[in-house]
């Protein structure tokens, strides 16, 4: 089963981290990531930069419109994923809890939905509908 | 050949003992809940109707267990008319290994994976109770609603979507393991405690206990030290064990509240409180103590005293001391706050209370200000005393609490 770890960062705790505290868990997230991918339960990882520098795309009506932010103000905000095969959840929590940014945030672990299944096994029973 | 009556009362018995033991083990075989409940009735079914004919089989237990898995492989397969997924999954099932699983160490495994998975932490704490409710103590939605003052309807979405969470998340049907199973125990634990106090004092409502609530998590409490010796486990039968031998006592033939000072100790059940209090000795003498076992050893010390005068007092604030290391809460402070004014005099226990309401956590506990009360009528400080019992009453939730608060005020005003 495929599980994304969503990272949300709190920006109180990362914030205060020192330049040695910022280079060591920078360090250890790269060893994490290479530690997942010698275990065959990487997919992808990656981090994103700080929510300063993000856009909010919105399409209404057909026309499309490009904004500023979300603004991170005091609450969490999307830091990055790793996206996973696991056993099972109890597998995937116990990842999530093994990275180095997790102490900085919370994490939320979503199973993956297979569109391309649903929509096979959609048309099959379609199919099967008709030529019944 | 079995009379038809005798093979019927022989199948109830055996359902009321053993469905929930067939269904944690079929749960395991089908791997999945819904699957698994209609091939528990289906398997009782086949009895009926073949047992009378045929006679009683060796092992029953087995047979229903093989029965039930036989029958869901054929409603997969009946359903495959539509699913071609279902087909291939009856076919896998088919092939699997027909352990029927009876055996001991089976049997005891995939009961442990259903109280795992039911109290799972992955899912919201009131599908947690009911989860655990339904498919371990076998109680119905109906019952579970009636339990908890709300609709049918609503436990029933609970339990839908904890399945459903279940399934598409892919939460386990396994005990965790070692290193995590602390933590998980932690979660059971909540469970069947809630469970318990809910049954013991209703968060709501006009009634004071709930009995048939209480029984059932007494029940888990065995069951879960029985398939998982740990002093925890212990600590948490013995807390229960040791509230449920005072219920009597507790509240007056018109169902108002009696304290714990107040009430007649004769009528306290001894067969419970022995072993309850056996049960804490045994937990608090373990390697590691827990919260469970601490307040257990508080509900000990009490039930063991003569009268509230002779209780042992420093004991009690010893307890709490460590439990507020165990597991520090305001209301741990509150109550060693109360102990504390028990040993040395209330004016010494008004103070903390104060310290505590002033931090602000405590302030909308109705608790809090009727222990303060309490201990402001034993100081002779009648208008404070007022004032503390109606800032109380009016935070409190359950109609016999209030009229317990309304008659202490009652009582000040006749002097």
């Amino acid at each position: 089963m495929k599980y994304l770890l969503i990272v949300y960062i709190d920006p109180a705790t990362f914030g205060a981290l020192s330049p040695e505290g910022l280079a060591a868990l920078d360090e250890a997230s790269l060893a994490f990531d290479q530690d997942l991918h010698e275990s065959g339960q990487l997919i992808l990882a990656q981090a994103l930069q700080s929510i300063d520098t993000a856009t909010t795309v919105r399409v209404r009506d057909g026309r499309l419109s490009a904004t500023d932010g979300p603004f991170a103000e005091t609450t969490e905000y999307l830091g990055g994923f790793t996206y996973i095969e696991a056993r099972d959840l109890n597998e995937a929590i116990e990842i999530a809890g093994r990275s180095p940014i997790a102490p900085f945030g919370s994490i939320e672990v979503r199973p993956v939905l297979d569109l391309a299944r649903i929509v096979q096994e959609r048309r099959e029973q379609e199919d099967r509908a008709r030529s019944a | 050949m079995l009379d038809g009556p005798t093979a019927q009362a022989q199948i109830d018995a055996l359902y009321r003992t053993d469905s929930r033991i067939i269904l944690a083990t079929l749960i395991r075989l089908l791997g999945d809940f819904d699957l698994a409940e209609e091939a528990l009735q289906d398997a009782f079914v086949a009895a009926a109707e073949q047992w009378p004919r045929d006679g009683l089989p060796r092992n029953p237990r087995s047979w229903l267990i093989s029965a039930g898995r036989f029958k869901a492989i054929d409603r997969l397969r009946r359903r495959a008319r539509f699913d071609a997924a279902l087909g291939e999954l009856a076919m896998r099932l088919d092939q699997a290994a027909p352990d029927p699983g009876d055996h001991g160490d089976a049997v005891v495994d995939d009961r442990l994976r259903l109280i795992f998975t039911c109290c799972h932490p992955a899912l919201p704490p009131d599908a947690q109770v009911a989860m655990t409710l339904r498919e371990l103590c076998g109680l119905t939605t109906e019952e579970i609603a009636r339990a908890f003052l709300t609709s049918p309807p609503t436990v029933a979405q609970r339990i839908v979507r904890a399945k459903a969470k279940i399934r598409d998340a892919r939460i386990p049907y396994e005990v965790p393991e070692r290193d995590r199973l602390p933590e998980r125990l932690e979660a059971v634990l909540r469970v069947v405690y809630l469970v318990f106090t809910e049954g013991y004092a209703p968060s709501a409502g006009a009634s004071l206990t709930r009995p048939d609530l209480s029984a059932e998590a007494i029940r888990l409490g065995r069951l879960l030290l029985e398939l998982l010796p740990d002093p925890e486990v212990e600590g948490l039968l013995a807390l229960m064990l040791l509230h449920e031998s005072r219920r009597l006592a507790r509240v007056d033939p018109d169902g108002e509240l009696i304290l714990l000072p107040d009430q007649d100790r004769s009528l306290w059940d001894r067969n419970l409180l022995d072993e309850g209090a056996e049960r804490a000795g045994r937990a608090l003498s373990a390697a590691t103590v827990g919260p469970y076992a601490i307040q257990a050893g508080i509900a000990a010390v009490h039930a063991t005293a003569p009268s509230t005068d002779a209780t042992d007092w420093n004991r009690i604030v010893g307890l709490y001391d460590r439990l507020l290391v165990a597991d520090p809460s305001p209301v741990v402070e509150l109550n060693r706050a109360v102990a504390v004014a028990m040993r040395d005099g209330p004016a010494s226990g008004i103070q903390a209370i104060d310290r505590l309401i002033e931090r602000g956590t405590l302030d909308d506990h109705h608790l809090a200000h009727a222990a303060r009360a309490d201990l402001l009528r034993r100081l002779d400080r009648q208008d404070e005393a007022r004032l503390a019992y109606e800032r109380a009453r009016a935070l409190a939730r359950t109609d016999p609490e209030r009229r317990f608060l309304e008659r202490r005020i009652a009582e000040l005003e006749d002097r």
